[in-house]
């Protein structure tokens, strides 16, 4: 009797310790966290998923935390998106029998997180036919949608559930006449050099710089500065190494030897807070703790570090593995010039199907005979042109538009007609566009070669237009 | 016990007020009457927006268009859509009441009716001109009171829009005639 006394009593022990530092490593985080997360994160999260508490905001939260969670990262894009399926749409009692059968006022339900098993492209966890549960009828009110598997519409490349901005029926009728090239083929050039935000003269020569002694750094250094926008726009050492006055102390205290992405927000604000929601920045969001501060404030949160090639799902260069993702990575601290961020620094870490075949392509071509002076300005097409396009957005202090490189490569990316309007159309005709974009190979081959798919939806409207039109030319009394 | 009467006076005083207030409550505006004076303002914003806004600067300055697409288009919402978006930022701030725009020729078939109260709501403002209808309705567990208000082409831009859209299902509308409906629900108190 004592002997099972005690082995309940070691059972309890242990039970408890087991619990203790299952809930710890949750709570706390460290390196147990990684192994405590339960299912294996979608694509789009996983490189925060340490961070639990970005969607678990609080340990006992229930789902309308989480949807605040989504909201508040995913809520400005949709936005942007004009989504054509927002919860506020879902929410009039009429829809009460449909919420029944899709909750579609929470992203969840169609999105649900550390369920690999079930999880489809674009982070959808329901069966690819959701649409049938409020389109049923689809068919019998378009001819041209009879009998087709409610599993195509959002797969076949003629809708999306969010957006839907380059894919509406009057957006295509507008470009059925485009061309697959269009007469003037070039991308979005860069805005007129901003005002500078200062009175500071341009910088021309090394003497001016203002670093001390001790941090001058090495000549190729300064003259990697020196013929910098930043020295033409005025900005001197101490504007980046000395952020909080912007003077240099001569001690050379308060220096700062690397400054991070937080000083280059200061005066890079939107291009800063577009990074850190892409995948390339997003660990530096702010807020994200791989740990909590604990022990009274004796063990401070731990921030995430930086993004590294190595954490990346896609192919990544072995010699790239353990970079640093900051601003710099792409741009170089001094010479901070974009070119070499438009192509190089991309193929630098990437290395699967798509990235490799760049280098040859015809969108390359371009690229090369633009930086020859053969080809019009804009008529190249670089990694950045297609993935980090400039566009026009609204700047949210001033409520102006601006003409903007939005930093998170993820806002045009997923699903892939998000990149008709904010690049493709640039260059191409719609239809091709989205036959291109539908054609899987074609993309693993960086568009070397013609669509070999064919999206009918457009030809669906041209039809429904030329039916329009012959009714509209009947004579009276046929219409 | 001497504990007990120092408290017993306040809570009776407390419990008198809540019962008034409870009494007032329960006298409170009647249902039709609250969904009257929603419409009144719904209509009259959305009268002004149609004549003074939409008609007079699209058909009779011509100035500016009017589209579904206004803002590729760089042009003015149309008037439903401006209803809607009023409604969608409305269900956004309150459940405190719902309201909708529908018709028994919606162009886009989501407007349609849904309900029984919907339909028969949609059929009586258009065969009783002048008259509104009013009725109860559960959805998704929640007792509703339903008013349905005849929703009235009272500018040429209205009937010019409904007769010429590709997806409009009828296309003979005249001034004065009833387009839809608008719907205003409030859930009820059991």
């Amino acid at each position: 009797m004592a002997r099972t006394g005690t082995l309940w009593l070691i059972w309890l022990l242990a039970t408890f310790a087991g619990a203790a530092v299952f809930v710890g490593g949750m709570i706390y985080g460290g390196s147990s966290r990684a192994s405590l997360v339960i299912g294996r994160t979608t694509d789009g999260h996983h490189q925060i998923e340490l961070a639990c508490s970005a969607c678990h905001t609080s340990p006992f939260a229930g789902r309308e935390a989480i949807q605040k969670a989504c909201v508040g990262c995913h809520g400005k894009d949709l936005a942007e998106a004009k989504d054509t399926h927002p919860a506020k749409k879902f929410t009039d009692p009429r829809n009460a029998d449909r919420l029944q059968k899709l909750a579609a006022t929470q992203c969840v339900t169609c999105h649900t997180e550390h369920r690999p098993r079930i999880t489809l492209a674009m982070g959808l966890t329901l069966p690819g036919d959701y649409c049938s549960l409020c389109h049923q009828d689809i068919g019998k009110e378009r001819a041209s949608h009879k009998d087709l598997a409610f599993s195509t519409c959002t797969q076949a490349g003629c809708h999306n559930y969010h957006d839907n901005r380059a894919l509406y029926e009057d957006f295509l009728e507008k470009h059925v006449a485009d061309l697959d090239l269009l007469a003037k083929p070039v991308v979005k050039l860069r805005a007129a050099p901003p005002e500078r935000a200062s009175d500071a003269k341009p910088i021309d020569s090394l003497s001016s710089a203002d670093a001390p002694p001790a941090h001058s750094g090495d000549p190729r250094l300064q003259n990697d500065w020196l013929a910098s926008a930043h020295a033409r726009g005025g900005v001197n050492c101490s504007g980046c190494h000395a952020p909080a006055d912007r003077t240099a102390n001569p001690s050379g205290t308060g220096w700062i030897a690397k400054p991070g992405h937080a000083v280059c927000a200061t005066c890079h604000q939107q291009e800063v807070a577009t990074f850190t929601q892409g995948r390339h920045g997003m660990r530096l969001a702010a807020g994200l703790f791989s740990s909590t501060g604990s022990l009274f404030g004796a063990k401070d949160a731990q921030p995430l570090t930086p993004m590294r090639p190595a954490l990346a799902r896609l192919p990544m260069k072995a010699d790239a593995h353990a970079t640093d993702l900051t601003c710099t990575t792409c741009h170089t601290a001094h010479r901070f010039e974009t070119r070499r961020a438009e192509v190089e620094a991309c193929l630098g870490c990437h290395d699967d199907g798509h990235s490799r075949a760049y280098l040859g392509s015809p969108h390359h071509k371009l690229a090369v005979a633009e930086q020859a002076g053969h080809g019009p300005k804009g008529s190249g097409v670089t990694c950045a042109a297609c993935h980090m396009p400039r566009d026009t957005h609204e700047d949210p202090e001033s409520g102006e538009d601006r003409l903007l490189v939005v930093h998170n490569q993820n806002a045009n990316l997923r699903p892939t007609e998000k990149m008709i309007r904010s690049v493709c159309l640039d260059c191409h005709g719609l239809g091709f566009v989205i036959d291109a974009l539908a054609d899987k190979p074609l993309i693993a081959r960086n568009f070397t070669g013609l669509p070999s798919v064919r999206v009918e939806s457009i030809d669906w409207v041209k039809r429904r237009l030329a039916e329009r039109e012959a009714q509209s030319n009947a004579p009276a009394g046929k219409k | 016990m001497r504990f007990a009467r120092q408290v017993r006076l306040p809570v009776l005083a407390i419990a008198a007020v809540a019962s008034a207030g409870m009494t007032a409550w329960a006298k409170g505006i009647d249902y039709k009457d609250v969904a009257d004076m929603l419409h009144a303002v719904m209509d009259s914003d959305r009268t002004v927006y149609t004549r003074k806004v939409v008609n007079r600067l699209t058909i009779k300055e011509k100035v500016i268009k009017a589209s579904e697409h206004h803002e590729d288009e760089k042009a003015l919402p149309l008037p439903a859509q401006m209803f809607r978006f009023g409604a969608e930022m409305v269900a956004e701030k309150t459940d405190k009441f719902k309201y909708s725009l529908l018709s028994l020729w919606p162009i886009n078939k989501q407007n349609g009716p849904r309900t029984e109260v919907e339909k028969k709501g949609l059929e009586f403002v258009l065969n009783n001109p002048g008259k509104n209808f009013y009725g109860e309705e559960t959805l998704g567990g929640i007792k509703y009171f339903t008013a349905v208000y005849a929703d009235v082409a009272v500018a040429q831009a209205c009937i010019s829009c409904h007769n010429q859209h590709k997806d409009s299902p009828r296309r003979d509308f005249k001034m004065k005639d009833v387009l839809g409906g608008v719907v205003i629900r409030l859930p009820m108190k059991e």
